[in-house]
């Protein structure tokens, strides 16, 4: 294939005018933001250029404490009152309020996490406003979802949420706690605070009765304060597989749903169309600089096709753009934290070390800012740490099968199983292996599509419980 | 004439479609009202849980295979099957377990595994779904099993629990490895000639005769174990499952305890308790391309 060209794009960046930060944010509890009882502070850095954006309240026990008990009485004295259309329509206005205002939150989440603008403003913040408008409409139909069982709302519910997707995770998580009639205390993660509490300002505009919606800041120690709260009824959780094992153990509440780490296979069979595969594999691995649960991590590729394969890869990654996440030519944009690119090169180096051949599409990143170029290895072993551990990152491991059946075994053998992608032209192929990926969410011909109607969740140590769809509304109601 | 002497039945361990006795050697004896010996049965051991696991575990993908039609006349199968035996068990019930209203429970029993029976083939109808997605693609959510549960079967009844416990598990395609009430061991294994003679798979329901405390941490560490349902509603055992069963992220299914007359209402069936042991999947696909 002919050598990669090369354009030279003028930049492009996205103006953070409309981006007013305050100097500090307080928690939001009980319709109001205040400062943490022990005046804890933290900052959160925009990891594009490693510039302090703003401090947050770091919250303790006290804090959630209090944000439980302003839930517990939000719950008691109004929102379990309020007649189920009631609630609806509230979800209604912060689905047309964040419509409105995306803009503003597109540009804020780019800049808190460092991913590319078209990405926060094509696909988190429309995502997360159709969530809240999905979820409005199931308030006062939510018998339908349980024909013949009884339904009630369990109560407060606490929701620990990561930083790969900030404002779309508080979305897929306070959107059908309060359409099922619960309060919330909602834990966003410490690199990654401000749309939530931005969301928390547009929640009061909304007129939502205060504490219907508390928001707590703050590092691990405060969501495991939230965690093993006695006096919530219920956690959802979205983040490691290793934080949600303990939170199995530490919960108080056996209302429990968990949404963890992923390492998904994605199937390339030698009839796929290839080039729509290669976009496939490229948007399952590289979307989000691959900060993605879901992620196609593991691609296998039938032998005979292999080297085509990942010569258009090649070729492909080649015109990816890493850069300044606000620039709306950017493909691949800036990593969350110092931490994770530290967790990123450890994880390469032992593929290099355990004789994976590391690929880069380029060695030119900015020198401001925590960039990892998009990668992939060949000649990996199942064996391999980088093809069982959740690297989180722009890595692709790349492995080959002969038959279907090596392929379902390779796929399935790894303990997580929250995703999966078949890429063929055979119609009874999909439906045969559909079947047989242990996995929650299988893409076939496709990969990296969400949709609030479509149940989203783990097998296996990939979690438990749904977010989406009519499924995902039995985790936050007692079906009887 | 003179009284015959009696021939009496040798309760064996019902592992992978076999009655076998426990490597372990170990008996436990069960005992009538009047503390009269009724019989002894096995003490299941931890290798026996482990060789359980295996027979459930390799049973697991053919039963769920098996169309949902075909699993559905088995479980009305043994629903015939248990009807037929109607007056030993209802012997045992008053004898074993102590029940003051036998024949209830028995044909509460029975009437279980026909309900059930039913909902093989209606439960994808129920639980999944079309998705309206917002793009040009087909998406649809359908329900699968979850893989092994262990069963602890209810301790408050001596028939109708344990068979609630069960149908609910494998009517959606899961393989089950129960853990006989302490209280009633010899109805278990009566129930398992029942199995025996249904046309269950062999490994898809699997019953231990033991001590339940004994064995229950080594069920909730067991990492080929998916799921565990416990209605015992004792805290600190609950606790203990949730702890050992992290590991490999075991869900959990725990309820309040009922009465043998509460397992015998109809409100103690319900696509709910099949819901319980099932996993989403959704699968997407693009339109027109």
């Amino acid at each position: 294939m002919s050598e990669t060209p090369t354009w030279d794009y003028a930049p492009a960046p996205e103006s953070s005018a409309i981006v007013n930060l305050k100097e500090e944010y307080g928690h939001f509890i009980g319709g109001e933001s205040v400062p943490s009882a022990d005046g804890a502070t933290m900052e959160t850095i925009n990891p594009a250029n490693e510039q302090v954006l703003t401090r947050f309240a770091k919250g303790g026990q006290e804090d959630v404490d209090r944000a439980v008990a302003s839930a517990r009485k939000a719950y008691d004295e109004v929102w379990s009152k309020i007649s189920a259309a009631d609630r609806g329509k509230y979800l209604y206005r912060i689905a047309r309020l964040l419509q409105e205002r995306s803009r503003e939150f597109a540009i804020l989440e780019s800049m808190d996490g460092g991913k590319p603008i078209r990405e926060s403003r094509d696909i988190d913040i429309p995502l997360a406003a159709h969530h809240f408008f999905y979820h409005a409409g199931w308030a006062d139909k939510l018998p339908y979802a349980f024909p013949n069982q009884t339904v009630n709302p369990l109560g407060v519910a606490g929701q620990i949420i990561p930083w790969n997707f900030p404002l779309l995770m508080a979305a897929w998580k306070l959107a059908p706690a309060l359409a099922c009639g619960n309060t919330v205390v909602l834990k966003p993660a410490e690199t990654t605070p401000l749309t939530a509490l931005l969301l928390a300002e547009l929640i009061q505009d909304a007129g939502l009765p205060p504490g219907v919606v508390n928001v707590v800041t703050g590092a691990g120690e405060t969501g495991a304060a939230l965690s093993s709260h006695a006096g919530v009824d219920k956690i959802a959780f979205t983040g490691s597989t290793e934080v949600g094992k303990l939170i199995q153990r530490t919960a108080k509440t056996r209302n429990l749903t968990l949404e963890l780490g992923g390492k998904a296979a994605n199937i390339v069979f030698e009839d796929a169309p290839l080039d729509q595969a290669v976009e496939g594999i490229i948007n399952g691995i590289y979307f989000n600089q691959g900060h993605v649960c879901c992620a196609g991590s593991r691609l296998l590729v039938q032998e005979s096709v292999a080297d085509l394969l990942v010569e258009k890869l090649d070729h492909r990654i080649k015109s990816l753009r890493v850069g300044d996440p606000l620039d709306k030519n950017t493909d691949v944009g800036a990593i969350n934290s110092r931490e994770q690119l530290d967790r990123i090169c450890e994880l390469v180096e032992s593929g290099k070390a355990e004789g994976s051949e590391l690929h880069q599409s380029t060695e030119d990143l900015p020198e401001k800012g925590w960039f990892f170029a998009p990668s992939y290895f060949t000649g990996v072993a199942p064996s391999h740490r980088i093809a069982r551990e959740e690297i989180f990152g722009p890595v692709l491991s790349i492995m080959t099968f002969r038959t279907p059946d090596e392929a379902v075994e390779k796929a399935n053998n790894t303990m997580y199983g929250l995703s999966a992608g078949i890429w063929t032209d055979k119609g009874s192929r999909i439906f045969k292996l559909l079947g047989e990926m242990n996995a929650g969410v299988v893409w076939a011909n496709t990969f990296n599509k969400f949709d609030p109607s479509s149940p989203f969740g783990g097998y296996k140590e990939s979690g438990y419980g749904r977010e989406g769809g009519k499924q995902g509304l039995a985790a936050y109601l007692e079906v009887k | 004439m003179a009284d015959r002497l009696k021939v009496n039945k040798t309760y064996k361990l019902y592992i992978g479609g076999a009655f076998v006795r426990s490597e372990s050697g170990y008996t436990m004896s069960s005992h009538d009202q009047e503390d009269n010996l009724i019989a002894h049965v096995c003490k299941a051991s931890r290798k026996d849980l482990r060789d359980t696991v295996k027979a459930a575990r390799s049973a697991q993908k053919g039963w769920a295979g098996r169309t949902a039609y075909n699993r559905g006349q088995i479980l009305y199968r043994i629903g015939e099957m248990l009807e037929a035996r109607s007056t030993e068990f209802e012997d045992l019930l008053i004898r074993e377990a102590g029940s003051d209203d036998p024949k209830a429970e028995l044909q509460a029993s029975v009437d279980r595994c026909v309900y059930y029976a039913g909902w093989s083939d209606k439960i994808d109808a129920i639980l999944g779904s079309v998705n309206p997605i917002a793009g040009s693609f087909f998406g649809f959510t359908v329900p699968e099993p979850t893989g092994v549960v262990a069963v602890v079967a209810d301790e408050a009844s001596g028939l109708v629990g344990m068979v609630s416990q069960i149908c609910s598990a494998v009517v959606s395609g899961n393989t089950v490895i129960v853990i006989a009430p302490d209280r009633a061991p010899v109805i278990a294994m009566e129930f398992a000639e029942v199995l025996a003679t249904s046309d269950v798979p062999k490994g898809v329901i699997n019953i231990l005769t033991t001590e339940k405390a004994g064995l229950m941490t080594h069920l909730a560490s067991h990492r080929d174990i998916n799921a565990i349902d416990y209605r015992d509603g004792d805290a600190a055992v609950e606790q203990s499952l949730l702890d050992e069963g992290a590991d490999n992220l075991k869900r959990m299914r725990f309820s309040d305890s009922m009465t043998a007359a509460e397992w015998n209402e109809e409100s103690a069936q319900g696509l709910s308790e099949i819901a319980k042991f099932v996993e989403m999947k959704s699968v997407w696909h693009p339109v027109g391309v």
